[in-house]
Parts: structure tokens; sequence; C-alpha cells
């Protein structure tokens, strides 16, 4: 039994943590996040030549074909320089095409997806819905061609930035995913800025909007779902990523910042707030490497290792977020500090694909049996 | 990365466990059975016949030379099987490590075989009522009279100190260096004359540990163990020892714990709801499953650390606030779900109400949670000493 990552994931984690502290400094973090779309084209070049568009992708798509672990690695950097890109919603994309099963959709979508050259996101979310698939309720007719979509989605990310917007919606009693072009006619795309501003958010209002069917009744639930498992690992690696940040910058913070003659990190109510940190870190860190491992073997454990990391990292990213500003005080409060920008940024991905609350209920009826 | 035991950790696994479907003997847990402690003994015995006694040990000791990662795998089995409690435990994990690398010839010729075959049972004498925390206060006085030492002093929450035969003790050797270069440890038969031992009891009703008064002691010089004055640094290592030692089997006998929950709340009503279909016991119950399943991932990082560096890594010292402060919160969510009737020794054999009392222990015993966050903070953080 090996907990480590090998030579070769090292020196990919080691490659893309140097790489974002020269492409993605905080400076540059918000410059992008005061931009209209939160999108540097440059950096999403960067990232794809890296490759990364394309890791887990298998590899007649032109993908890596590398696996979630890898996948982790690489967004545990990206959380860490709190990187704002579309990196997440593409992937999230990707990962729902590849799951589809649909053949077709695959050749034709997935090349330009992994090599960077097209960006994707996922519309799922509506008035009224949560992670649940069963209240997904968007009505799709069908058509000679496909489905035409009509509606509202919500919380879409980097959806004006999209080349191809993934949208489920229910046909009949039939979930399914249709693939629509974001420039096709009654589609109108509307921001709504969240508490991250390092992530986009759009609200879609669909008329009659066409769209091709990627999948539909069990190849569409079963789909949703292993693409929503890719999701959150990226997510608790990101957040894995910022708490260690956040760690590392309190911790450097109680050495030098001295009061009553003394570094602050010397008094035991900080030291305590400081092992919790770690504790918590170390602990995120187990479940999400773990979660990453279980899902690449595809074994039974798969499903509830999910469930826990995605419960855990969620809460201790922000706890680790309230003892990083509580440390640093009152400076920790302010705008100027960067710890703002790792505190929101938890907080969306503890909302993304489910809170702990969704998950725990999820993990509930895996343990119980009902 | 990889997760699954290798074969040859796998072959480990499935030879115990036929060795234990052959060979577990029927002990009921309970101390208050008159034979408990020989039972006992004879298990040991019959480990040791088996070559299941100190396996970590080295094979020029008597031992398996297992790997950490095997003897995980041990001490999941044992609890995974409900074995009798391993009354080597500690002769096996402190005592014996310690001899054999402090040691002298005559020490290890006698004492090693002895531990493993369960003819001396070990204690350890370390606290005292006025050094807790702060062990190397140690106030119990050796003075040096020819060829012996003449103990005298108190220790106290000793485990298994009323049927041990023999005690690692610490002890004061030099009262005028500073506090942590006075100690010497000396082995000491537990038959001696001016040995005393009194059961402690405690909130649980239970008697764990014990006091041990020394009177006027006799403790022949040859028993010391390591250099005189040097018994701190032996210590610190028997220290980290005991708190990295304890994880597999927790994590079995927390994980039981909790499946007999889920067991009661299917069976159990309120209000004519079962206790399994309320939303609320429901994400108690998913929370520390998620806990309890980290724990063991942790643990397992923490072996695999030191397996392949041999130097722990920082999951290894923070594996002790997580377990005991998980067990508070699992042994409180079930009283919380389970309610009222949780608190009567009726039910279910006061089970719960045992185990929520015995708890309340967890984070005191084997370091307390605030001294390992200081150690968390100052060794593995590089915190300045708060103290």
């Amino acid at each position: 039994m090996n907990f480590d990552l090998n030579k070769t994931q090292q020196l990919l984690q080691e490659s893309a943590r140097t790489f974002f502290t020269r492409e993605c400094p905080i400076t540059k973090v918000r410059e992008i996040m005061e931009s209209e779309k939160g999108h540097d084209s440059e950096l999403w070049n960067g990232i794809a030549e890296q490759g990364w568009t394309g890791l887990p992708l298998p590899e007649e798509f032109d993908g890596l074909g590398l696996s979630y672990v890898d996948l982790a690695a690489v967004s545990e950097e990206m959380g860490r320089a709190c990187v704002p890109s579309a990196f997440l919603a593409t992937s999230w994309a990707s990962a729902l095409i590849t799951a589809s099963g649909n053949s077709d959709l695959k050749s034709k979508l997935l090349p330009k997806l992994g090599l960077g050259e097209s960006i994707a996101t996922v519309a799922l979310q509506e008035d009224g819905s949560n992670w649940n698939s069963s209240t997904i309720q968007m009505k799709a007719k069908a058509t000679d061609s496909g489905v035409t979509l009509s509606g509202t989605k919500r919380l879409v990310m980097d959806a004006a930035v999209a080349n191809t917007i993934l949208v489920v919606a229910r046909q009949g009693d039939n979930l399914i995913v249709a693939v629509v072009d974001p420039s096709t006619e009654g589609l109108e795309i509307t921001p709504t800025e969240g508490m991250d501003l390092t992530r986009q958010f759009y609200q879609l209002n669909f008329n009659n909007v066409a769209g091709e069917v990627l999948a539909s009744g069990e190849a569409a639930e079963s789909a949703l779902k292993k693409s929503i498992q890719t999701g959150i690992i990226i997510t608790c690696a990101d957040m894995l990523g910022g708490m260690d940040w956040v760690l590392k910058t309190t911790v450097e913070y109680a050495q030098s910042r001295q009061q009553f003659g003394k570094p602050i990190g010397s008094y035991q109510a900080v030291q305590h707030q400081c092992a919790d940190m770690l504790l918590l870190t170390e602990s995120s860190r187990s479940a999400t490497y773990y979660a990453a491992w279980a899902l690449n073997e595809g074994n039974d454990e798969a499903d509830q290792a999910i469930n826990i990391t995605k419960a855990y990292c969620s809460e201790a990213a922000r706890v680790i977020g309230n003892c990083g500003i509580q440390i640093h005080g009152g400076i920790g409060f302010t705008w100027e500090h960067d710890l703002h920008l790792y505190y929101k940024r938890a907080k969306s991905n503890e909302l993304m694909f489910g809170d702990p609350t969704h998950h725990r209920e999820q993990l509930a009826k895996l343990i119980v049996g009902e | 990365m990889d997760l699954n035991l290798t074969e040859s950790e796998q072959q480990f696994r499935d030879e115990l466990r036929a060795w234990l479907k052959e060979n577990l003997p029927n002990v009921s847990n309970s101390r208050s059975d008159i034979d408990y402690w020989k039972k006992l003994r004879d298990w040991q015995n019959t480990l040791y016949k088996g070559g299941w006694a100190g396996i970590t040990w080295p094979k020029d000791f008597g031992g398996r030379g297992s790997t950490p990662i095997e003897a995980a795998i041990y001490t999941e089995e044992m609890a995974a099987f409900d074995a009798p409690e391993r009354v080597g435990v500690i002769g096996e994990g402190l005592v014996g490590p310690t001899i054999m690398a402090e040691g002298n010839d005559e020490q290890k010729d006698y004492f090693l075989p002895r531990i493993l075959d369960g003819s001396n049972i070990w204690c350890q004498g370390f606290s005292e009522p006025n050094s807790g925390s702060d062990v190397a206060s140690l106030a119990t006085k050796a003075i040096r009279e020819g060829d012996e030492f003449v103990v005298n002093g108190q220790k106290i929450w000793t485990s298994f100190a009323a049927v041990s035969d023999w005690c690692l003790l610490l002890v004061r050797t030099d009262n005028d260096a500073p506090k942590h270069k006075g100690i010497s440890a000396l082995l000491v038969d537990m038959k001696s004359e001016g040995v005393s031992v009194r059961p402690l009891k405690q909130m649980s009703g239970d008697s764990a540990f014990n006091e041990m008064f020394f009177t006027n002691v006799r403790v022949p010089a040859k028993n010391l163990i390591g250099a005189l004055n040097d018994g701190w640094r032996i210590t610190i290592t028997m220290l980290m020892n005991e708190r990295t030692n304890l994880g597999p089997a927790t994590y079995i006998q927390f994980k039981k714990a909790l499946a007999e929950l889920i067991e009661t709340m299917k069976n159990k009503t309120s209000g004519g709801k079962r206790l399994i279909d309320d939303p609320i016991n429901r994400q108690k119950i998913a929370q520390i499953q998620i806990e309890l399943e980290i724990f063991k991932l942790t643990s397992n990082r923490a072996l695999s650390k030191i397996t392949n560096n041999a130097v722990p890594g920082p999951e290894g010292s923070i594996l002790k606030i997580f377990w005991s402060e998980l067990n508070q919160r699992l042994v409180q969510a079930a009283m919380e779900i389970l309610s009222d009737e949780a608190q009567l020794q009726e039910f279910e054999n006061g089970a719960w109400s045992y185990r929520y009392l015995r708890s309340r222990g967890n984070t005191i015993e084997a370091g307390t949670s605030e001294i390992q966050r200081n150690i968390v903070a100052m060794r593995v953080l590089g915190l300045p000493r708060s103290y």
C-alpha cells in the first residue's frame, strides 16, 4: 500500500506549481477578476499548451489519458494560485461528453476541448433545483434534428466565453443532455456576479433554443453523475491547494507578526488554531487523493469516497479560511490582503456540486442501504 | 499511488486470518472474570507459539520483521476478530524496542523472550500526581547505594500495574541537573519489597488505571536501562511510539460501534418514525462515517510515509487528536440519536453510556489534546515555544 504520488506525478505537480507561480501570480488573479469576462486567453492557452485541458481525456480523442490522481495534482496547484479560468467548467463538460457514450459527438467535440481550442460549460441549475437530478425540470421538446429548449438556467460557469454549452433538461420523464451553440437564436446570456470573484456565473434564458441530444434517459443520468464526480475531484483538489496556501501564509504571519514583545505564533490560542488548520488540511489531502484513486480504480468505494471528500473538504476549507483571517487580525479583513480571494473561492467550492448536507445524505443512503 | 494491498501484504493477512480462525480462544472481555489475566497470558503464549507475537521485532529477537503496514493489518485483524486484549502490548510495543535499542546483552537475553512468550507482563511508570503533561518534572527518586538503587515515590495512571511482573520506571537520579537531564530508566521487578499497587476507578466505572507506590524499593543497579541520567531521550521515543500505535485497531472498534448504532436505528422508533429515517439523524451518522474513513486514510498515509521514508510525516502527529475527538463526537451523536433511554444501564447492556463516559478520557490520556496541538505547532509548523 503506497499513498504517495509517484515520481512522474510529483514532477507534474511541481511543474504545475512553477507554471502558475510564473503565469498567474496573485496580481494577475486580481487583474483577471476585474476583467469583464474573468477570462485571460493567454493564460488559457498556456494551460492548454501544458496539456492540462486534455489531461483526463482519452488518448483516442487527443487527450493525455492520465488518471484522476494526476488531475487532482494539477488542480491542487490551480487552487493554490487561486487561478480564475474556465478549467472547471470545461473539464466538467468534457467529462460529461466522455461519459455520454455518444461516439459521434465525442469525436466531434472532445479533440478541440482537449487541446484547449474550445471552451465548454454545463448548464444544470434552475430556480428550485438542487444537485439531485430529479429536481431538473427545464422542458425539452423533440424536433427532427434534436430538441428545443425553453426555460432558465442559473449559475452557469463561464457561459460568456464558452463555445459549447451542455444543457441538462427533461424530455417527458427522461433526463437529457443537449449540446447548444451559444450563438443560437433564442439564447440570452446574462452575467450574475457572485461572492467568488474568481468564478464567473451566468443566467441563461432559453426561448425555443435548438440543441442536439448528447444523451438521454439512463445514459444521461449516469454520464451526469460521472461528470459531477470528475468535477468534485477538481473542486476538492482546488480547495486543498487553497487551504494549504492559507495555512502556510497564516503560519508565516504568526511567526513574524509581533505583539506584546513576541511573535503571535508563540501564544497557544494562535498555535492551536494553526494545529487545527494543519489537521484539516492533511485530512482533506487524505480524502481527496483517495477519492481520485478510487474513482480511477472504478471500485465500489468510489461513490462513498466522493461524498466523503466533498463534504469534508468543503467544511475544512471554510474553517481554515476563518482561522486564517482570524489570526491575521484586522489586516486579514481587508480587500487589499489576498485572504478574501481564497475565502470566497472556498465558499463557491463548498456549494459547487452539492454542499456538505447534500453529500451527507447521499452518504447516509450508501451506508444505511436505504 | 496504490492503495491496494500488495501481494505479500495480502498473503500476510490471509495467513493471519487462517491462524486466528484456528486459534482464537473464548475469552470474555470481562476483567471481573477471576481467570481473566491468566487467560490473557495464555493467549500471549499461544500467539508466541504461533509466531504471531512481537511481529515487528527483528527476526534475531524472535519477531517476524513485519513492516508498518503489516503491523497495521495485524491490529486490524485482531480487532475484527474480537481477539482478546493483548496483555503483552506494553512489553511488545514500548519496553521491548527500548531494551533492543538501549539494553545490554544480559538484559536482552533475559527480558526479550519473556516479553514474547507471556511470562512477563510489563507496565510503564511515567506519570505522577504532580507530573502529568510535564512528565519531565517527575520526582520519584532513585539513590545509588552500593550495587543497588533505592527508589521512593509514586506513579499514577499506570495501565496493567495490578497484574504486571515488571515495570519500566522513570526515576530522578540527579536532583541538581536541569529536569530533563536528571532522569533515568529502571527495570523494576513488581514483586520487589516496597512496591504496592492501588487500582484507580474511572468515571466510566472501570479501573483500567492504577497508582503505584514505591517505598525504599531496592533495584539492582544492573537494571538501569541506557546510561545514567539519559532517561529522557528514551522516554521521548517511547511516548512517540505510544501515540502512533493505536490507529488501526481504533478504527475497527469505531466502525463496529457505528454499525451497531445503525442497526439500532433501524429497529428503534421515536414518535412512530424509525430513527434511521430521520434526516437529522442521517446527517449525524454520515458525518461520523466521513471522519471515520478519513481517520483510516490518514493512518494509512502515515504508515505509507514511514514505510517509504522511515521518517514520519505530519500525518502521524495529528492522528491522536483526530481519533480521540472523533470518538467523543461519535458517542455524543449516538446519545443524541438514541436519546432518553441511552442513559440507562439496561439499554444495550449499558454499552453506549459506558462508551460515552470512557471517551471523556480519550483527549486526556496518551498526551492531552492541548499538548498534541502544542507539539504540532512547534515541531511540525515551526512556531515558537509557548512555554
